[in-house]
């Protein structure tokens, strides 16, 4: 939680422990009252998760963004006389903010059109590597200034949802070298998109593949076993890994199904369910972003994938030892650039500052 | 006795029998991405079991694999029929990373067989023909895209002057019904903007019933078709029979139901009355735009002694062609008959002048 940074200050505690009297011990110091202080906290100053979506077009991904936070955070097209596959790949990310029960969650949502459509599509992966890298960035320039923000605002991708096309059979080439590149950096969790298309055994059977070849090619995905801090995690977490990837459909249209008013997919022979665990597993994606892990996959992104980040970007800035805590960011030489994106003024302003005066930064 | 009557209109029944008696062979090819139900569908249209012994390939077999072509054989027998069923399968097609180029072989396994029909049709003993030109490709399109990919159009870009192409819709069952219309308009457009030419179902006779042409019409308006394959046979709740279908927790689709998927459209129209016509079309017009852009690419580079040749074959009446080789070769053996032509004509003239000389000046002899 970015709460975490500061200590809660007392003053700002509503649920005092009654004062006891000065003659009797009290049976408990009253510690617990600290989580509703968080709570409160957190609940003051909202959440942010940025999510990026990344899989060939027509694979759902729009209709799955606004499947998982029932608002229309994008308006989908359906196929057809829609958006046209741009000809390179292009990113580009759309605010909003969401309210339930008093509680403001600040969405952003990096889409990803062109990925994997071209004919030739090596490389495809390098603007996606370079956005992320470039969030990382902008918040380690952030982090390292004299007087830094407050509340640094988290532009990083938390999570990345990887849209794996219902072929049946296994993993494209395509795929494996982007997860592989891909899971170094960022939270990948993957999903058999439009699984409508595949009958429950063929699901299974393409998952225990998917499992296999995820397995023999060392990609990572979330949640990483390797982060796995205590006996409890690990339950958990092996058995959301043993449904990854999860079976999904996405549908932002109501029906009535029993009387109840559902979302879903209706064909000429039935309507496919989206909430119904019978149908697919979106139920779970849904929990394991939303519900269940999205802090985790906050944490994980800070602790983990910047820290990593920054202690690359350190070590190869780090040209004249001055002293333990001295910083030399060199400027930012990333090999790609996304689409359209602004750089800031944070590396050169660094880079100045450090050839000119060799200044206390950090 | 009916003088009337000679009796030639039992002909029909005479070439049925003798097409019965030599039976049919049809070469179908399949193209497409892998995953999009391919070799189900064929399964299901021919009610065999042409991939029985398929593997599929796994993730890291998949990153080293190049384009491959495929040829599997069946004999299927309907009513006394045989039908020679040869599948040509592209495995590898749109799997890569990089695409670039993939259906380069594809293209080239075309024209071998149309080369190799050449060859034999230029032959001496041309009693037994194998005919391995490919008669149909069935090019599958994503259901999930928003129409046609740039891998599609470059391939029917490709291939559309060398075969009859029928574009299908893969795993139709994904698609709810607006998306499926949706889809199918936006592909016809984008077919006419490319301009490629699939192939063209021929118009009915005109003297058919207003009833058929509808349904033909309506047929017609359906292509690209939207089909679903399956091999398994599903008892579902509704019909008592059994039927052709994928039996999801939603609902159970039945291949064979127009309400429900394209399939009995496509095997009607592809086997039932256009085999034949498939099969036409690939000779008279495909084979033929091959055959004439082959010799007429041959013919160019002898274009000065064409005056030599002609007075040679004047003696033969009808134009022999050359027995081809392959291209390189083929140019190679002509350089050097004109060679041969040469030093003849030569030969010749040096002859009529010796002869000349040798007669009495003011005679004029025959000149060959």
């Amino acid at each position: 939680m970015d709460t975490l940074k500061e200590s809660p200050s007392p003053c700002s505690s509503r649920h005092n422990s009654p004062r006891p009297a000065p003659c009797e011990m009290p049976a408990t110091v009253g510690i617990e009252a600290v989580l509703d202080q968080l709570k409160i906290k957190a609940m003051k100053m909202g959440f942010e998760f940025n999510i990026m979506v990344v899989g060939q077009s027509g694979l759902g991904k729009s209709t799955m963004v606004n499947t998982l936070f029932k608002s229309k955070v994008w308006k989908s097209a359906l196929p057809g006389p829609g958006v046209p596959t741009p000809q390179t790949l292009q990113l580009h990310s759309v605010s909003h903010v969401i309210e339930e029960k008093g509680l403001k969650l600040k969405l952003t949502v990096t889409d990803t059109p062109g990925f994997g459509d071209q004919i030739n599509n090596d490389k495809c992966w390098e603007p996606i590597l370079g956005y992320i890298n470039e969030q990382y960035e902008q918040y380690l320039q952030e982090e390292i200034l004299i007087t830094r923000q407050r509340h640094i605002p988290d532009t990083r991708v938390h999570c990345c949802v990887y849209f794996v096309p219902p072929t049946g059979h296994c993993l494209r080439p395509l795929d494996i070298e982007f997860l592989q590149r891909l899971c170094q950096t960022v939270n990948v969790v993957p999903v058999i998109a439009r699984a409508d298309s595949l009958t429950i055994e063929e699901r299974e059977a393409f998952r225990s593949r998917i499992q296999k070849d995820l397995k023999s090619h060392c990609i990572d995905v979330y949640p990483q076993k390797r982060f796995d801090e205590d006996p409890n995690d690990k339950i958990l977490n092996s058995k959301i890994r043993e449904r990854i990837p999860f079976a999904v459909v996405g549908a932002d249209q109501e029906h009535v199904v029993n009387g109840r008013c559902v979302l879903g997919r209706k064909t000429n022979w039935g309507i496919i369910e989206v909430e119904n665990m019978a149908h697919c597993e979106f139920p779970l994606l849904r929990d394991l972003l939303i519900r269940s892990h999205l802090q985790d996959l906050k944490d994980i992104t800070h602790n983990i994938h910047y820290e990593n980040y920054r202690v690359v970007r350190l070590n190869e800035s780090h040209q004249l030892p001055r002293g333990p805590g001295w910083v030399n960011l060199a400027p930012v030489s990333l090999a790609s650039t996304s689409a359209g994106q602004v750089t800031t003024s944070g590396p050169s302003k660094a880079h100045k500052r450090a050839q000119e005066e060799p200044k206390y930064e950090f | 006795m009916d003088k009337e009557y000679v009796g030639f209109s039992a002909l029909p029944s005479q070439l049925h029998r003798k097409s019965v008696k030599k039976g049919f062979d049809f070469t179908l090819m399949v193209a497409g991405e892998s995953g999009l139900g391919k070799s189900t569908l064929i399964n299901s249209l021919f009610l065999t079991n042409l991939y029985e012994d398929r593997q599929v390939p796994e993730a890291s077999a998949r990153l080293t694999q190049t384009l491959t072509i495929e040829r599997r054989s069946v004999e299927i027998e309907e009513g006394g029929i045989k039908v020679k069923l040869t599948l040509v399968d592209t495995p590898g097609f749109g799997d890569a990373v990089d695409c670039s180029d993939c259906w380069l072989p594809v293209v080239r396994y075309v024209e071998e067989q149309f080369e190799q029909y050449l060859r034999d049709e230029s032959g001496l003993n041309r009693k037994n023909i194998q005919d391995s030109r490919v008669h149909c490709c069935l090019y599958f399109i994503s259901p999930f895209g928003r129409g046609l990919r740039p891998l599609d159009v470059a391939f029917l870009r490709a291939m559309h002057e060398k075969v009859n192409i029928i574009p299908v819709i893969g795993k139709a069952d994904v698609l709810m019904p607006k998306e499926t219309q949706a889809l199918k308009q936006k592909i016809r457009d984008q077919l006419k903007e490319e301009q490629i030419n699939i192939y063209q179902f021929p118009e009915c006779d005109s003297d058919e019933d207003e009833e058929f042409k509808r349904q033909d019409a309506e047929m017609k308006g359906r292509i690209p078709f939207a089909v679903v394959g399956s091999c398994e046979v599903v008892r579902e709740g509704g019909t008592t029979r059994p039927v052709r279908g994928r039996c999801y927790s939603w609902g159970t689709v039945e291949v064979e139901n127009p309400h429900h998927c394209d399939f009995l459209n496509l095997r009607r129209m592809l086997v039932q009355t256009h085999l034949q016509d498939l099969k036409e079309v690939t000779h008279d017009l495909l084979y033929e735009g091959y055959r004439a852009r082959c010799l007429q690419s041959l013919a160019r580079p002898g274009a000065r002694d064409r005056a030599s040749r002609s007075k040679l074959s004047r003696q033969s009446t009808t134009e022999i062609p050359l027995p081809l080789l392959p291209l390189a070769e083929t140019e190679k053996l002509i350089r050097e008959k004109d060679e041969e032509l040469r030093r003849m004509q030569e030969m010749l003239e040096k002859m009529q002048a010796q002869m000349q000389q040798s007669q009495v000046p003011g005679e004029q002899s025959d000149t060959l």
